[in-house]
Parts: C-alpha cells; sequence; structure tokens
C-alpha cells in the first residue's frame, strides 16, 4: 500500500463517510522542464545570456577570444614547422626558403637543435648521462613521496634528504674533491688528505671536550650530548669522504652546468636549505629570549625589504670581499647561500603564520603533560602548525622556482641565460619567440602543477579544529 | 627501597635541586649569551677581511663617491635634470626617482586589473570567468623576468620604425622607440592648479566629516560623493580658467625623421610597466576573489532584510569587511611589486639597481657602500609602505570589545 492510499484509508476512518468524489491517488509524472531550461541551450541562457549585461559581457568576452586565440593557435601549430635541421627550414620565398610570403608561424626545429643545451647547458656530451641519471634519481625519489598511499615514506625520505643529496652532488661535480688539514700548524705536519682526518679526529674531540665541560659545569649529564655529537661528527665525516673519493667521475665545474638543471639545482637546494632555516628563525621570532628575538626580526625584516637581485649582486660582489684572503666560493655556491638566506626569511613568516594559528591551549596541553620546549615543538606543535602552512610553503617554492631565473644576472646560465646566448648564434637569427614560448610552457607546467598538487594535499589533509 | 614509600630530601618550602643546565633562566642567558658572541665574532671578522681585501684591491671606501662626476648618459629621468657631467649622488636620486615612477604606476595599474580580473573571476558568466581564471593562472605561474623579455623582445620591439609610427591620437604616437605623448607644459600660475585640487580634496574631506556628524545627530543625508567630486574636479578647472589657461599641451609632430616634440616615454619602461601590472594584477585578482568569498552570504541577506538597498549594502557592509580580509596581502603584493621593479636591470631601464648597483657600481668598485645603499633604501621603502598599510588595516580592522 502506498503513502497516498494509506493517507486516504485514515481520512475516510477519522470522517467517518467519504463524501470526497475523487481522491488522487497517484502522483502524475513531472512534466520535463521546458527546452529552453535544459540542455546545452537552458546552460546558455543560465550562464552566458542572462540579462541584457550578461549578453553584452558574453559577446564581448568571445570578441576578445576571437582577436587572440586564432592567432596564438596559428602560430604555435597550425603553420608551425616541425622539422627542419636549419634556418632555411624556416624562411619564406624571399629569405630564400620554400614557405609561401608572408608567413609567420613557430619554428620548433630550432628549438630541437638547441633541446639539450636548455636541459644541461654546456654539460660536456661524453658526461651527460651523470645529469640524466641525477634526473632519473630525483624523480623516482619524488614522486613515491608525493602520493600519499605509496609505501616505505620514512626511508623514502632518508633517500631523498641524505642520500639522494649526496650522489647528486659527486655525480654532478665528479666528487675527488682535495681536503687539506685546517686545525694543525703546519709545522707539526704538512698539508695532505690524512692531515684533514687528523684534524678532524681532533676537532670532535675539542667539540667534545666542550660540550662536556659546559654541561658538567651545570651539574648535567654529559653523556647523551657527547654521543649525539660524535654521531653528527660521523655522519658528516661519511659525507666529506665520500665526496673526496675518486669514482674515476670527470670534474666538470659549475660554469659548465646550466639549463633547466641548474634551475632544479637552485630550486631544491633553496628549499631544502631555507625549509630548517626558516622554521628556526620563526620560533626564534616569537621566542622569549628577547635577543634571540631581536636577531630574528631583524633578519627576516631585512632579507624580506630587498630585492632578490641586490641579495644576488651582494652574494657575487660583496661576500668574496667578507672572506679571509686566498678563501674563494664557487659562483653557484654563493649564489646558492644568497637564495637559501632570502627564501628563509620567505618560509619564517610562513611558518610563524602556522605556529600562531595553533591554540594556547595546545601548547599549555603539552607543557602540562611535561614535555620539554622542543618536545613539545616536535611532538605537539610544528606538526600540526606545518600541516597547516602547506600551502604557503609550496607558493614560496614555486615563487622561489620562478625567482631562479634572475641567477642570468650574475652569470649563472639558466634557461633564460641560455636562450640569450643562443639567440646570439647567427644560424638561427631572428627567432625570438619560440624560445620565449618554450622556456614559458615549461616554467608554467612546473609551477601549476605544483600548485594544483598543494590544493590537492590541503584538501586531503584538511581537519578542522574544534 | 620498599614500594610506595617517597622519600623526600627536602622540606616543601625548600628550593628542588634542579641541574643548573636544566634552570630555564640560565639556561636562556647562556643561549643569548653564545648567540651574541658569536654574531659579533662573525661581524668583526666580515668587517676586518673587507678592510683588508679593499686595502689590498686598492679600492677607496667611503661615501666621497657621491660628490664625484659619473659620465655616463642615461636615457630617462622626467623630474631630475641630469647629464653626463652630473655627479653619482645625482645618479641615486634619478635611480630613485625611475623605481618610484615605475612602483607608483604599477601598483595603480596593478590594482585596478587585479579587481577587474577578480570580480570578473566569480562572474556568474561562465566565459568571463573561464578567461579570469586563465588569465589568473596564465600570469602567475610564468616567470616574471620572462614576461618583462616577451613585452619588450616579442611585442614592442616588432613595432614599426619611427618613420611609419602608429597614431594613437589623443594619446600620442607609438613606434619601436616608444609611446611620444603629449607633453604638458606649465606656464606661470599653473601651481594655482595644483593648490586648487588639494584645496578641493581638504574640502570633501571636511565636508564628509560634517555630514556624517549632522547625519548621527539629524538622520539628514548630504550627497557628499558628488559635493567631492565636484570640489575636487571643479576647483582646479576653476583655478585653470581663472588664471589663464596657464597649460597646454604639446603633441608630437610627424616628421620625416619620425615624431617630434612631445614627451617620449621609451619602450623599456613600457613593457616594464606592462609586464609588471599584469603580474601582480594576476596575484591581487586571487587575492579580491577570497577577500570577497570571505564575506558570508547571510551579510548580504541581512543588509537587505534591514532594508538597505543593493548599493549602499555593498558600499556599507560587504566592501568594508571584504577589505579586512583583502589589505594585509595586497600589501605585500605592492611590496612584491615595488621589489620585482629592479628586473628592469634586464633591459636597462634606469632604476635604482640598474643604474645604481649596475653601472655606478662597475664604474666605482665600490660594492659595500653601494650594495648597501640600494638595499637600504628598498628596505626603507618597505618598511614605509608596510607602516603605511598597517596603520590603513588598524583603521579598517574589526574592533572588538
Amino acid at each position: 500500500m502506498s503513502d497516498t492510499d494509506s493517507q486516504t484509508a485514515l481520512y475516510r476512518a477519522e470522517t467517518g463517510a467519504l463524501e470526497i468524489a475523487f481522491v488522487r491517488e497517484q502522483m502524475t509524472k513531472p512534466m520535463p522542464a521546458p527546452a529552453s531550461e535544459v540542455g546545452v541551450v537552458g546552460w546558455m541562457r543560465k550562464n552566458l545570456f542572462d540579462g541584457w549585461f550578461n549578453t553584452l559581457l558574453t559577446l564581448f568576452a568571445l570578441w576578445i577570444l576571437y582577436l587572440i586565440l586564432p592567432g596564438i593557435l596559428n602560430f604555435n601549430f597550425f603553420n608551425a614547422v616541425w622539422s627542419g635541421t636549419d634556418r632555411l627550414a624556416c624562411s619564406d620565398v624571399n629569405q630564400g626558403g620554400e614557405l609561401y610570403e608572408g608567413w609567420k608561424g613557430a619554428c620548433w626545429p630550432y628549438i630541437g637543435a638547441y633541446f639539450k643545451q636548455f636541459i644541461f647547458g654546456r654539460y660536456p656530451d661524453a658526461e651527460l648521462w651523470r645529469p640524466i641519471l641525477v634526473l632519473i634519481m630525483f624523480f623516482a625519489g619524488l614522486i613515491p613521496m608525493l602520493i600519499p598511499s605509496a609505501p616505505f615514506k620514512r626511508e623514502n625520505i632518508i633517500y631523498m634528504l641524505g642520500i639522494f643529496p649526496v650522489v647528486a652532488f659527486i655525480l654532478l661535480t665528479g666528487g675527488n674533491l682535495n681536503y687539506n688539514g685546517f686545525l694543525l700548524p703546519n709545522a707539526i705536519m704538512a698539508d695532505s688528505a690524512l692531515k684533514f682526518w687528523v684534524d678532524y679526529v681532533l676537532l670532535t674531540a675539542v667539540i667534545c671536550g666542550v660540550v662536556h665541560f659546559i654541561v658538567r659545569g651545570m651539574d648535567g649529564d654529559s653523556r647523551r650530548p657527547i654521543m649525539l655529537t660524535i654521531f653528527a661528527m660521523a655522519l658528516l665525516g661519511i659525507v666529506i669522504f665520500l665526496s673526496s673519493i675518486d669514482f674515476g667521475l670527470r670534474f666538470v665545474e659549475t660554469p659548465q652546468w646550466g639549463g633547466f638543471l641548474m634551475t632544479l639545482v637552485i630550486a631544491v637546494t633553496g628549499i631544502a636549505a631555507s625549509l630548517p632555516l626558516g622554521i628556526a628563525l620563526a620560533l626564534g621570532r616569537r621566542s622569549q629570549m628577547p635577543v634571540v628575538k631581536l636577531l630574528s626580526v631583524i633578519f627576516i625584516e631585512f632579507w624580506r625589504g630587498v630585492p632578490l637581485i641586490t641579495v644576488l649582486f651582494m652574494s657575487s660582489v660583496m661576500l668574496p670581499l667578507f672572506l679571509p684572503e686566498g678563501v674563494t666560493f664557487d659562483k653557484l655556491l654563493r649564489a646558492l647561500i644568497g637564495v637559501a638566506l632570502f627564501s628563509a626569511a620567505y618560509m619564517a613568516e610562513v611558518v610563524r603564520g602556522g605556529l600562531q594559528a595553533i591554540p594556547k591551549g595546545q601548547y599549555e596541553g603539552a607543557q602540562a603533560l611535561g614535555l620539554a620546549f622542543w618536545q613539545m615543538m616536535n611532538l605537539v606543535v610544528l606538526p600540526q602548525a606545518l600541516k597547516l602552512v602547506i600551502p604557503g610553503i609550496v607558493n614560496t617554492f614555486i615563487g622561489l622556482f620562478k625567482d631562479t631565473t634572475l641567477v642570468v644576472f650574475i652569470g649563472i646560465l639558466d634557461p633564460i641565460g641560455r636562450a640569450s646566448a643562443i639567440r646570439a648564434t647567427s644560424d638561427w637569427q631572428g627567432i625570438y619567440w619560440e624560445l620565449f614560448i618554450f622556456i614559458g610552457a615549461v616554467f608554467w607546467i612546473f609551477c601549476f602543477s605544483m600548485s594544483r598538487y598543494s590544493m590537492h594535499l590541503e584538501r586531503r589533509l584538511k581537519t578542522d579544529h574544534r | 627501597m620498599a614500594s610506595g614509600e617517597v622519600v623526600s630530601t627536602h622540606s616543601v618550602d625548600e628550593k628542588p635541586k634542579v641541574a643548573l643546565l636544566n634552570d630555564p633562566k640560565v639556561r636562556g642567558t647562556i643561549v643569548q649569551a653564545v648567540l651574541l658572541i658569536f654574531i659579533i665574532w662573525l661581524i668583526y671578522n666580515m668587517v676586518n677581511n673587507a678592510a683588508i681585501n679593499l686595502a689590498k684591491a686598492g679600492i677607496a671606501s667611503g661615501f666621497d663617491f657621491l660628490d664625484r662626476e659619473a659620465g655616463f648618459g642615461l636615457n630617462f629621468s622626467p623630474f631630475i635634470d641630469y647629464t653626463e657631467t652630473s655627479t653619482y649622488g645625482t645618479v641615486y636620486m634619478v635611480g630613485l626617482q625611475n623605481t618610484l615612477i615605475l612602483a607608483v604606476l604599477g601598483v595603480i595599474f596593478a590594482t585596478i586589473i587585479g579587481f577587474v580580473v577578480g570580480v570578473a573571476r566569480l562572474s556568474s558568466n561562465w566565459v568571463v570567468s573561464k578567461i579570469a581564471y586563465w588569465y589568473v593562472e596564465i600570469l602567475r605561474n610564468i616567470p616574471l623576468l620572462l614576461q618583462i623579455f616577451i613585452w619588450y623582445k616579442g611585442v614592442l620591439a616588432t613595432l614599426p620604425g619611427k618613420r611609419d609610427s602608429i597614431d594613437l591620437g589623443v594619446v600620442g604616437q607609438l613606434n619601436a622607440a616608444g609611446l611620444f605623448a603629449p607633453k604638458p607644459i606649465f606656464a606661470a600660475g599653473a601651481s594655482a592648479i595644483f593648490w586648487a585640487f588639494l584645496a578641493g580634496i581638504a574640502l570633501t574631506w571636511i565636508i564628509g566629516r560634517w555630514a556624517r556628524k549632522r547625519q548621527m545627530a539629524t538622520g539628514q543625508q548630504f550627497p557628499v560623493f558628488w559635493t567631492g567630486l565636484g570640489l575636487v574636479l571643479g576647483l582646479p578647472i576653476l583655478a585653470y580658467l581663472v588664471t589663464g589657461m596657464p597649460v597646454s599641451l604639446e603633441y608630437p609632430v610627424s616628421g620625416n625623421f619620425g615624431p617630434r616634440g612631445g614627451m617620449q616615454v621609451i619602450p623599456e619602461f613600457i613593457s616594464l610597466l606592462i609586464a609588471l601590472s599584469t603580474y601582480t594584477a594576476a596575484f591581487i585578482a586571487e587575492i579580491v576573489r577570497a577577500g570577497i568569498l570571505a564575506v558570508n552570504r547571510g551579510q548580504t541577506e541581512a543588509s537587505h532584510a534591514l532594508g538597505l538597498r543593493p548599493g549602499p549594502a555593498l558600499r556599507l557592509v560587504i566592501i568594508p569587511q571584504a577589505l579586512r580580509v583583502i589589505i594585509p596581502p595586497l600589501t605585500s603584493q605592492y611590496l612584491n611589486l615595488t621589489k620585482n621593479s629592479s628586473l628592469a636591470v634586464a633591459i636597462a631601464y634606469p632604476d635604482l639597481t640598474a643604474v645604481f648597483a649596475g653601472t655606478a657600481l662597475n664604474q666605482t668598485g665600490q660594492a659595500v657602500e653601494i650594495l648597501l645603499m640600494t638595499m637600504l633604501t628598498y628596505l626603507a621603502i618597505s618598511l614605509a609602505v608596510s607602516l603605511f598599510m598597517n596603520w590603513y588595516n588598524a583603521k579598517m580592522a574589526l574592533v572588538e570589545r
């Protein structure tokens, strides 16, 4: 028995008699909506031609698209030349080529001819397998890390932060660095690799001694801090040792690197260095120790107040002045230091936003549990704060990624720097749009997918604060 | 030891014996002292090394170079007289002037474009909102440097040569050497117009205060907007007519070798202005969109329920609340634009970075002084803008009990 029927029955029972001649017991089917309200027509009426103002707006927008789109599509695809070996392939009849007069289109073989340069700069051909291997290793580590359901996250993080940087450094430069002593005077022992290790052990001993002295001086237990120091020094020692082994790789100096390889090296190093530095600065800015707070504020506000170009100028012109005589840094390393400090300041502000958003009760709860400062930060506050600011961190990273292009001003040949060098060659004269479009497209794909990924992550990690 | 037995070594009012290291006060002092000593040591070393290195390279230090003759020409200096015999100090001033012109105009255009795109992004019109969406996504994901190159080398360099300029009518003539705009010529008495304009603004402010007071007291409204518009525009026009029309426009005349006369706006400036304002506008559009979305729909409905018409509802209820969300990130976009104007160095527009931290630095070699001056200048601009915007933000912020 349907609902309507039972209602009718109830009605009958209540009134005792049925005086209504007809009661509809079955609902009729609703009529279909008018054709103008559904389907494509209805959608267009609702979204495009809803009132005179919207109609006008739509027509205006369509007119703008009509002005822009055909030109772009024709240039890039329909009129473009896709194969050829030299400038002649993209020349019209007047210029001695085969294309019709007045031809306008993209000359893609030009990009093909310089593709290797755009990706790797002037990295020697015989050694190209090295940067390629590094890129493969990088993405092989990155992609499983980005997929939330992929297993072995812990191992993956150790690989990305511990193993990959060392291997990549050795592969890209060739390793086999020379380390000489730094502590003992030459009179006792001449500079050699052996002396370096003697010095290194000595230095470790000195640091352990200082730690022991300070901790004992304040009635603490010095065993744990000393074990930690030795562990850290041993880890650093292994990295230094690996970089000093001769793997038989040719040394490739950094001016020979370039292209998107350079962009990735700078951006990845920058972000890896700026995240811990930024967290430290953010904590410093919220610290209750006046000196720490003041120094953090000055540092952050200074770097955020100046343009990156001046920072890069500073790292290339002023930094060498500040170093002791005879000490020189590689140009790329100097730029990396500048970029890392610069983005650390921005990162600090992003992290600070997260720290401020954590309710005070979380801090107090952690303290009530008896957690010390770093335990509280590591176990309670930072996991929540960092999760909140993931979009901000990704945005900073996107900004950094785009800003790496500025290194061209201090003579590091990233894609844009390579483009200017390539434009100067005579065999492909007068072509520039293709360069811009190609470089722009690559950057765009990287940045766009990063922002999409961060939005996805944001939705995934979203938990309400209640 | 027997379980459950509590052995106390001290009475309650006796202080517990804590290792000195675990005393937060002592620990804090030690950490700060170590940090301070480290920083001082670092700075001392840097200064010392710099002094040794400079002396060795034979580079003078100090700010005497600011009075020396620069000896190079600059192609853009609208307000400051500059010749090759000017000093490095003047170079600095010209650079600062050019940076500020670019930044101010850039901020104005970026705000206008950004608000239009941001509102368009929320439009119920599908085509319009999609165009706005792709505008934002394309422009903000391509490096600004590349966009500057595209406008400069890709678009403006392809304009016709000087001889066949494009005539834009009142705006002037456009060709590969830039825009030849009409140049205003100020005769004696022209300053009266400027003062009349200022007086108009001041009067509008006073009338606004008076009108608000009267409305609070009596409930009567006064058309402040139209009166203000009349005063701000009318007074200068009146002054212009009264002083005998002292301002005239000198239009560029097409000649055999390109336009003559008028005011030449160099292509470097135009391309930078376009690139900076369209790029920053993409970010501003997102901020505006977020700000408008942040205002609860209930606010619109409530103001309608109170009897406000859509216009006043928008002006009195929605926009003030949206602005509160918009202003802080908008400030940082303005600062970004100002700092990004230093990319002018890429196409040799004579801004502060290009002429002072570039050309002047290369000629004098006084890297420390010049870079310090440049960075502190940008820092000062940044701090000034943030102070102003913080004040404005505090004024707009929610007044809570």
